[in-house]
């Protein structure tokens, strides 16, 4: 597998993995890794080996008090493994100070873990500053992340956990786990606690935040449709942390390793189309849009033109704002810069069953589908949706 | 009586503020001692139980009592008087420290090692700033109760306003006797109200935005 190497301007090698996405973390490599609890007469975790590639996000799945948690907290010795050996790439990680070790390696657990305390741009900064970061860098860094993960750091920064949504908490505790820019994100059910929907434009999120910096990401999830649409590979575990299944979603999907998997992931094939099909695998249809603040008879005039019977308004920062239809523009002389809350968006990295719950959800015929930091990539509708499952039944069934 | 305070200001003035210092003092000591008794016993369920259990016991003995024992090793003068008032501060606030330690979310203790950060800096960067404001009303109770026990303190000829109590109480029927016990008593309760305002106001400085109720 050819892998090109640039230099980057601060100094860090840019690879990139064969397709081209760029990779900042390392592998990870499990040898007979075994955790037993003592009192307990079977291992929590028991002789588990395993490798995930540098630069892949890997879902940990399986039944409740498997050994998933046990087997995360030993990536960073939050447990110390009864016995074998974990490398960090080519480090070990059973050898180094813990402390040093966890600095190194993201965690993000269930709403976060903020410190209620401390507000939100002290608590992204912990790890910075524990590494001796000059101050003017640890700010500078902190609205950074703020930034990626789409919270405004002007209106953010100050504030504290307790004045944040569950899915805001979410999102600074993935920039706080991001800070020092760690080569891998250990993450255990990080989209639990927050609303189906918030849930969904998480998952989104991470995966725009993994294109975008290639992270080695391991995110331990009950649910298999999370799985699915995370993970580059999942493995599938049973009691004891015994692999029963490690693959592409794909392929565990299609040919589940066991009658167990087959029971646990249990979805019907026109299903599958909706959970394995990406937003972005489908035709986006492109739709007319205008920026806030513009003059609204010029807009209706030409999305008109267009043969368009609405409009994508778009923010500053080629976000999504609103989506209004011509006859409501031509009400207004400028384009009102109202944050429709109900909007539906979806990530490009969405899958299909996302963008229809996401349509049902806002009784809307279509979604509005976005990229990197939230930009407008254009319109997912309902027909496409259906034309997708369609085009699965025939060929599952011919 | 206004003639009393009148002819005695200096000596009452004197007198608060030897009571105040010995109050304050003694509850700074008694609260070090107590949290750091506190996070040495927090992780450990029996030492836990201990803790409980001293400062239960701890304050039904009769203060009279513990000075009248304490006498005996070290005579009259402010060292009993210094050693039974920390005593009774520590009490209250070594409930409220466990109490305070144990109710910190484990998943925040988690949280705070998971990314990097030592034992002690976990204790006195997240354990111990959530756990202040139920410590803080442990220093409040504290406070308001050593003001009456260094009263009895004076008894063993400590400093303190306690002096004009018991002179007023030992020459009681005579000239000016129940002036002095008033006198005494009303300066505790004033003085009382004006540290339980500062130490009030010190919990809304010394409190995070975040955890503030
Ligand atoms: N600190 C501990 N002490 C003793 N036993 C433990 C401890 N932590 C976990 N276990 C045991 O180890 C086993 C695996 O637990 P673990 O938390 O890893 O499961 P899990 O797969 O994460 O489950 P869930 O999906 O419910 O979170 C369980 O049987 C659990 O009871
Ligand atoms: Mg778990």
């Amino acid at each position: 597998m050819p892998e090109t190497t640039t230099r980057a301007l601060d100094g860090a090698a840019d690879v990139r993995d064969a397709g081209g996405r760029r990779v900042s973390g390392v592998s990870i490599r499990l040898d007979a890794v075994t955790k037993r609890f003592p009192g307990q007469d079977a291992a929590a975790v028991d002789a588990v080996s395993l490798e995930i590639p540098a630069g892949e996000l890997v879902a940990f799945v399986g039944p409740s008090g498997c050994g998933k948690t046990t087997l995360l907290k030993m990536l960073n010795r939050l447990v110390e493994p009864t016995s074998g050996t974990i490398h960090l790439g080519d480090e070990d990680a059973t050898t180094q100070d813990p402390d040093q070790l966890r600095r190194r390696i993201g965690y993000v657990i269930q709403a976060g873990g903020l410190f209620p305390h401390m507000s939100v741009a002290t608590n992204i900064a912990l790890v910075p500053r524990m590494l001796g970061w000059e101050k003017a860098r640890v700010e500078q860094r902190v609205d950074e992340l703020l930034d990626l993960v789409g919270l405004d750091p002007g209106a953010y920064r100050g504030r504290y956990p307790r004045e944040l949504s569950g899915g805001q908490q979410q999102r600074v505790g993935v920039a706080r786990a991001l800070a020092a820019d760690p080569p891998v994100l250990l993450m255990d059910e990080p989209f639990g606690a927050v609303d189906p929907i918030t849930r969904q434009r998480l998952q989104d999120e991470l995966l725009q935040i993994q294109a975008e910096l290639g992270k080695t990401i391991v995110v331990v999830t009950h649910d298999i449709d999370e799985a699915v649409k995370l993970g580059d590979r999942i493995v599938v575990f049973d009691t004891g942390a015994r692999v029963v299944q490690y693959d592409t979603p794909e392929a565990i999907l299609a040919d589940p390793a066991e009658q167990y998997v087959a029971d646990f992931v249990g979805a019907g094939a026109s299903l599958k189309a909706l959970t394995l099909t990406r937003v972005d695998d489908v035709q986006l249809a492109s739709v007319s849009t205008a920026r806030v603040g513009e003059d609204a008879p010029a807009v209706v005039a030409r999305a008109r033109a267009a043969g368009d019977d609405d409009v994508v308004v778009l923010d500053g920062r080629d976000r999504p704002v609103a989506w209004p239809s011509l006859a409501e523009l031509a009400q207004v002389a400028a384009v009102p810069s109202t944050v429709d809350e109900r909007l539906p968006v979806v990530g490009e990295r969405a899958t299909l069953n996302d963008a229809l719950d996401t349509m049902l959800a806002a009784s809307q015929g279509g979604a509005v589908v976005t990229g990197r930091r939230e930009r407008y990539q254009g319109v997912v509708v309902i027909e496409t949706v259906m034309d997708a499952i369609q085009r699965t039944r025939t060929a599952t069934s011919g | 009586m206004v003639d009393y305070v009148a002819d005695r200001a200096d000596q009452i003035a004197a007198q608060t503020l030897q009571h105040a210092s010995l109050v304050l003092q003694c509850v700074a000591l008694g609260t070090l001692l107590a949290v750091g008794v506190a996070v040495l016993v927090q992780r450990s369920p029996r030492g836990r139980a201990a803790a409980n259990a001293v400062s239960a016991v701890g304050l039904t003995i009769p203060s009279f009592a513990l000075l009248g024992v304490l006498l005996a090793p070290f005579g009259f003068g402010v060292t009993p008087a210094v050693l039974a008032v920390t005593f009774y501060a520590a009490l209250p606030v070594l409930r409220n420290a466990v109490v305070g330690l144990t109710g910190v979310d484990r998943t925040l203790v988690e949280s705070a090692r998971g990314i990097g950060m030592s034992r002690t800096a976990t204790l006195l960067r997240v354990e111990l700033p959530l756990a202040w404001p139920v410590i803080l009303a442990g220093v409040r109770t504290s406070t308001q109760m050593v003001m009456g026990i260094a009263a009895i303190a004076a008894y063993v000829l400590g400093p303190g306003l306690g002096g004009f109590i018991f002179t007023g109480l030992s020459r009681l029927g005579g000239a000016n006797a129940l002036y002095s016990t008033l006198t005494g008593t009303l300066a505790i309760v004033l003085l009382a109200l004006v540290v339980d305002l500062l130490l009030v106001l010190a919990g809304r400085l010394t409190t995070s935005r975040g955890i503030r109720a």
